[in-house]
Formats: C-alpha cells, sequence, structure tokens
C-alpha cells in the first residue's frame, strides 16, 4: 500500500491563499510546514520537492470531524475503517472521530485499541475512538471510561450516539465521572418515550405522509435538562447534530450564562428538509430527521454566530438492503464525510453567513479543542504539523455516490450539484489526496 | 394516470370520469354482463403484505369482471414470507410479467417505492398504505355519497360530511380528505386531540373536538375505525368514555337530517364508534359500501 505519494514528503502548495487570504507558497516537509514564503518563490527553493498548483484556492487547517461511523468492527459490508478514512481524505479531513455503535460496541479499552490501530494501519486520518457511556450502549452500567482514557487511544469524548442517556441520574454520574481526565459526554437528544417508532419529523409532512412523527420536544427536552446538569456538576458537554430552532434557543442562552456546553450540526441538517420525505425514498430517513425551512434558517444562524460550535457529519454508511426498502424498515442515517465540505459552502459561504476563516473554525479548530486532538486543528503556521486541506472554491461538482470509497451509497446528495472542490489532502506531510484523487 | 397511490394526485374531472365509469360499470353488472372484455390478456397481482380478505376479495372480483389474469399473493402464504423483501418480490412479480400490482401494505407509501424505484414496470395501485392513504376506499366511499345524495352525478359539491375517530392512524381519513375536497365537499373531522396528527391544521377540512356541535347539518357521518389497543397508550381513557363522546349511538343518529347516511369503511367495532342499531338502520350503507368496492 505504500506508493510513491505515500513517501513523497516534500510539497510546494504554489500560490495558495491561507484562509482565503493573499496567496503564498507553503513548503511542506518532514510533516510539518516548513516555510510560507511569496508566492512563486517555494519551488526554486526547494528543488527535490513536488509542486502543487494551488492557484485560486483556499488553504484551510485539515477538517476534524466529530462524530462518523465507521462501522468496523461489525458492518464492514457497510464501511471499514479504511474505507471511512479514504472517504475522509477525499473531503478534506485528516482525524475523524469514531462512534462507538458497533458490534461490539466501543465500550471497553480493548475495542477502542482495535479501531484506533486499524486508522493508524489504514493512514488518512487520525482515527480518534469515541467511548460508549455505558455498557453495550444500554443505559444502565458505566462503561470504563477512565480505561479508555488512559488506553493508548486516550478516549476523550464519549458518547452512546444512536441512542441518547436518557435516565438522568446516569447522566448526571457519566458528566462528573469524565472530570477526571477532562472528557466530555457528547449526547444524541432524544427523549425515547416521545419518539418511540419515530419515522420523521413531526409536523405538516408527516401528517400528510402518515409516517410517525419525531416531534421537536423530544430533542429539546433533553438538551435542556442536560444543560441544567452540566451546570450543577460544572461538567463538559457536548449536544450532537441538533436539528432544531427550539435546541438553538436552548443553547444560546445557556452559553450566554457561562455553561459549558458546545454543540454540533450536521450539514444535512444545514441544507435538507423534511419536504424529501414524500417520495418515501428511505436515503432522506436520519436520525434526528430533517426539519423544517425554519429550522435550518435557525441552525444557520446557530452556526454563523457561534452558538452552535461546529460541523460534524454524522457519516453513516448502510449497506443498501437498509435503504433498498419501505420507508418503515430502512436503517437511518447518510453519508457525510465526501460532501461535508462542499454542503458547508453551499449553505454558510454562499450565502455569506460565514468566510472562509470561520469554515476552518468551525470544522477543524474548535472541533479538534472539543475533542482534545493533538496536531489537528492548528494554526496555518510555520512548523505546524502538515495536516491541511486544498479547496477550489470556484469549482462545482456533481455528487455521484456510486464514485464513493466503501460499499455503502447512501448520499443524500447524489446526483446534486455543488460548489467548492476538496483538490487535495496532506496529513501528517503526506498526501493522500491530489487533483481529488486518492494517492494510494 | 399510470398508478392510483394518492387521492392528491386525482383532479376534479379525473375524479368525476372515475365516478362515471363505475355507474356504468355498475349499469353492465345490473344487466347481468358479468364480464367485460377491458383488461383481456393482462395479469394483476394482488400483493397484500397486510391481511385483508374483504380488500383482496374486491379487487380479485373486480379484476375478473375485465376478464384479467389474476394472481394473488398474501402475507399468510409461502410467497410473501417474512425475510423476503419488497424489492426481492417486485423483482419476481416483474419477471412473471405483472401489468399492474394492486399493493396492500402496513407500511406507509410502500406503494411508492413499488412504483417509483424501478423494480417494476407496471401499474402500481394503492389498497390501502400504513397510516398514509387507500385512495380506492375513499373513490368506493364518494360513489356511495354521489349514489345517494346526488343522483349519480356530477361532483359531490356542497356536501357535508364528517369523519369521526382515529384520523391520526387513519388513511381512509386522509384520503378521503382530499377526494372530498377535491369533488367540493366540505369536511369536518372530529376527534379528540390525542387522536389528530400535528399539521392536521393545514388539511382543507374542518376540526371539531365535539360530536355533538353541527350534527344536525351533516348529510354523511363517517365513522372511523378505533382500535381498543389505543386506550393502553392514554388516547383516550377508556372504551365507554370513547363511545361517550365519540361513538354514533341511536340518541345522535335521531339527531341526522332525515335523508343523511351512516358510513364506515370497516371493520366495525360495534359499541364503541357505532352502536349496533346504528350499524344496521336503514341510514346506513356500511354493506352497500363493501358492494360498491367491486364496482369502483
Ligand atoms: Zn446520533
Amino acid at each position: 500500500m505504500s506508493g510513491d505519494a505515500k513517501s513523497q514528503s516534500e510539497f510546494v502548495l504554489s500560490e495558495v491563499r491561507p484562509l482565503n487570504s493573499d496567496p503564498v507558497d507553503v513548503v511542506i516537509a518532514a510533516g510539518k510546514i516548513r516555510e510560507i514564503c511569496a508566492p512563486g518563490t517555494g519551488a526554486a527553493r526547494n528543488p527535490i520537492a513536488q509542486v502543487i498548483p494551488g492557484a485560486g484556492q483556499v488553504l484551510l487547517p485539515g477538517l476534524v470531524d466529530l462524530h462518523t461511523h465507521l462501522r468496523e468492527p461489525g458492518r464492514e459490508d457497510a464501511e471499514t475503517v479504511h474505507t471511512g478514512s479514504q472517504a475522509a481524505a477525499l473531503g478534506g479531513f485528516t482525524a475523524v472521530h469514531a462512534m462507538a455503535n458497533t458490534d461490539p460496541v466501543m465500550d471497553t479499552a480493548g475495542v477502542a485499541i482495535q479501531v484506533w490501530r486499524l486508522g493508524r494501519e489504514a493512514g488518512y486520518v487520525d482515527v480518534r475512538p469515541v467511548g460508549a457511556v455505558t455498557v453495550g450502549l444500554e443505559g444502565q452500567r458505566m462503561a470504563e471510561l477512565g480505561a479508555m482514557a488512559d488506553s493508548a487511544a486516550r478516549v476523550r469524548v464519549f458518547s452512546d450516539d444512536g441512542k441518547c442517556v436518557s435516565d438522568p441520574v446516569r447522566m448526571r454520574r457519566a458528566l462528573e465521572y469524565v472530570k477526571v481526565f477532562d472528557g466530555v459526554i457528547a449526547q444524541h437528544a432524544q427523549e425515547p418515550r416521545l419518539t418511540e417508532g419515530a419515522q420523521m419529523n413531526e409536523g405538516v409532512i408527516s401528517a400528510r405522509l402518515g409516517l410517525k412523527g419525531w416531534p421537536s420536544v423530544a430533542e429539546e427536552a433533553i438538551i435542556a435538562r442536560d444543560i441544567l446538569l452540566a451546570e450543577l456538576v460544572d461538567s463538559r458537554l457536548h449536544i450532537c447534530h441538533v436539528s432544531t430552532a427550539g435546541s438553538v434557543d436552548i443553547i444560546r442562552r445557556a452559553k450566554q450564562r457561562g455553561i459549558k456546553v458546545t454543540a454540533e450540526v450536521t450539514p444535512h441538517h444545514l441544507l435538507l428538509t423534511d419536504d424529501l420525505a414524500v417520495g418515501y425514498d428511505p436515503v432522506y430517513k436520519v436520525n434526528p430527521p430533517l426539519r423544517t425551512a425554519a429550522d435550518v434558517v435557525a441552525v444557520r444562524e446557530g452556526l454563523a454566530d457561534g452558538t452552535i460550535d461546529i460541523v460534524a457529519t454524522d457519516h453513516a454508511p448502510h449497506a443498501s438492503e437498509d435503504k433498498d426498502c419501505e420507508w418503515d424498515y430502512a436503517a437511518f442515517g447518510m453519508l457525510g464525510l465526501p460532501t461535508a465540505l462542499s454542503v458547508v459552502a453551499q449553505s454558510m459561504v454562499t450565502t455569506q453567513a460565514l468566510d472562509w476563516a470561520g469554515v476552518a473554525d468551525r470544522l477543524s479548530t474548535s472541533p479538534a479543542r472539543i475533542g482534545q486532538v493533538q496536531d489537528q486543528g492548528q494554526p496555518l503556521a510555520v512548523g505546524e504539523p502538515a495536516n491541511l486541506a486544498v479547496v477550489d472554491p470556484d469549482q462545482t461538482w456533481v455528487v455521484n455516490a456510486a464514485d464513493f470509497p466503501g460499499p455503502s451509497h447512501n448520499s443524500p446528495y447524489n446526483g446534486m450539484k455543488l460548489p467548492a472542490k476538496v483538490t487535495a489532502t496532506f496529513f501528517r506531510g503526506r498526501a493522500t489526496v491530489i487533483d481529488g484523487e486518492l494517492q494510494w | 394516470m399510470k398508478h392510483l397511490l394518492n387521492t392528491n394526485d386525482i383532479g376534479r374531472d379525473e375524479a368525476v370520469l372515475i365516478l362515471d365509469t363505475a355507474s356504468e360499470m355498475a349499469n353492465l353488472t345490473d344487466r347481468s354482463v358479468k364480464k367485460l372484455p377491458a383488461l383481456r390478456g393482462r395479469t394483476v397481482v394482488n400483493l397484500f403484505f397486510e391481511d385483508s380478505t374483504r380488500t383482496r376479495i374486491s379487487f380479485e372480483a373486480a379484476a375478473k369482471r375485465l376478464s384479467a389474469d389474476v394472481i394473488s399473493f398474501s402475507a399468510k402464504g409461502s410467497s410473501v414470507s417474512k425475510g423476503e423483501t419488497l424489492k426481492d418480490t417486485a423483482l419476481t412479480l416483474e419477471a412473471m410479467g405483472a401489468d399492474a400490482v394492486v399493493i396492500r401494505h402496513s407500511a406507509s407509501g410502500a406503494p411508492y417505492r413499488l412504483a417509483t424505484s424501478g423494480w417494476i414496470e407496471g401499474s402500481v395501485i394503492n389498497a390501502g398504505d400504513g397510516g398514509h392513504q387507500h385512495p380506492t376506499q375513499a373513490l368506493l366511499d364518494a360513489y356511495t355519497m354521489r349514489r345517494h345524495l346526488r343522483a349519480n352525478t356530477g361532483d359531490l359539491s356542497g356536501l357535508k360530511v364528517m369523519l369521526v375517530g382515529d384520523v391520526l392512524h387513519s388513511r381512509v381519513a386522509r384520503s378521503n380528505v382530499a377526494l372530498l375536497h377535491t369533488l367540493g365537499a366540505e369536511v369536518t373531522l372530529v376527534s379528540p386531540p390525542t387522536l389528530l396528527p400535528v399539521g392536521v391544521e393545514q388539511w382543507p377540512a374542518r376540526v371539531a373536538y365535539s360530536l355533538d356541535e353541527d350534527l344536525e347539518a351533516q348529510d354523511v357521518v363517517m365513522m372511523l375505525r378505533v382500535q381498543r389497543e389505543r386506550m393502553n397508550e392514554a388516547y383516550f381513557p377508556s372504551a365507554r368514555e370513547y363511545s361517550r363522546r365519540y361513538g354514533l349511538d341511536s340518541e345522535r343518529m335521531a339527531r341526522l337530517p332525515k335523508d343523511s347516511l351512516v358510513m364506515h369503511p370497516g371493520p366495525m367495532n360495534r359499541g364503541l364508534e357505532i352502536g349496533d342499531m346504528v350499524a344496521d338502520s336503514d341510514r346506513s350503507v356500511i354493506v352497500e359500501q363493501v358492494a360498491n368496492g367491486v364496482t369502483v
């Protein structure tokens, strides 16, 4: 698997614009940014380096995803650590957080270390395991959070994602316990009783389609409760995939009061709405469900003003048989890694809600900070680790999910024309992607 | 019209044409011409993932009357057993050369998947999907109303129709509201708030919580089936309280105008949403509803 690209270690990114500022040449060597010099001068000063033309392109710190489902171990027919890492690299990512709802569940140091090692072997991105909060994601006994934190995988983010830690006592204990190693509980906010059998956002569309509704309050009630718990025990709470206007409002007020809460929004909740369900195509079935246009406006505003700290993909590959069926029987989730940056460009940059520096913050700096990922989300400065993404902001592309690495193709953007293309990705100084192509 | 999935897709003229065609068919039947050649040489498959002997028999009889070859699959048989997916079944039907598939399914939208996913070429007729739609039931209900109250011609302009009961879970309510509105009827939904969907305020119907408000003005009262299990999920306190507040008993029926109709899509829960006396009274067209199913 080690081709030329993997061993090649010196590059000149010529005439790139760091965070869309004035063009420079950026020299990468020995895994770090060795030099930043006047545009057009880098090649002459580094004759053995491979030159990557970057005129008109934006240089970002490598993207960091706080919420990825890699499906290994257990559902390698849907995704593996290897193929998920490839999808991440294509999307400009240099780190992903692998969620715990694998089979077996990532509720022990052993499984966490296994996934972390698989990530290192694949070599495209840092794979940071997320530990389960409770054994088997069953919401009862606390998993060995300390053992996972102390292991080689250095787990810092814990989540029962896919399920909500709905018992308030257990949620309180978990929030308290992770203070020992400065961990964070990432809550999948879904009140289980209010969402039994729920299929899509509860509202005008669900009433018409006869699909069981998923009320906004099922998310908001848990967020409100957990914010109060985090305040009570003075611990760090992270809210996964915020999807409703009411949630944004609750988090905004909590932050004003100084409570240590952070939040994420997915690309799909920034762009897509519940009316896409009208044809009953389960590619639009996701948890939490797609909401209304008013909710989309609210989460965009929340992301722009910092109420929502980050974009996280909730990349959720599913084998075709789990989507090629009746809506009620289909699995929840959609692919997100290869399209995340373009969807953020579409929903936030072209609408001027965020500039590219803002994109770098929401997709790299802040998620690296929340996940405590070393060497990621760093400034674009000499001496920093060369985890970088190069984006052509003017290139539009038509999504073809069949081209994505990995066996799953459940992208809701299939056939859609999106702005901004990731042209190159560098992970610890090595090119994982050049010209939009994986390098090995 | 290639498929029949949803009464929202049927325009006013199209609906009237369907009802007119149904009356012609009925005339022919009365003249004891039992078979028409309309679908000779065509294969119609009845695909019943959810059991409904009555609906299945109606469709079989109707297709046979139109000279089609009929094949029936039902969930209780071996062919649509657990494990075989809708997609696999559809591919089998396609291989058999089905020209039309009549599907009944407990999952809302299953007929859409069949019609739009490219699994089959033929027409798809929705014979009831989950809590979504039951367009043929709505058509036969409209046919029945028109026959009795509009001399079997034209649309249903100005007709006052009340649908009473579990609107939330009812595909009959959804398909009837849309079709009746298209045909010009004024629809009122009567239900406890727990059995109304969030979003019902956007439907082309008036919503009321009390059955006693406007009973005297109704041309048609249609009682929707209420499953007794709903009270275990706290939709209402008890069968007794439900029938007291939302059941059509003899007393309430006495308040209806003389020529009004009492309807029920069946199967009935006698003593819950409808009283014995009411169900069997001369106002009740419930048995005729079944017969008209074949016609439509
Ligand atoms: Zn989740």
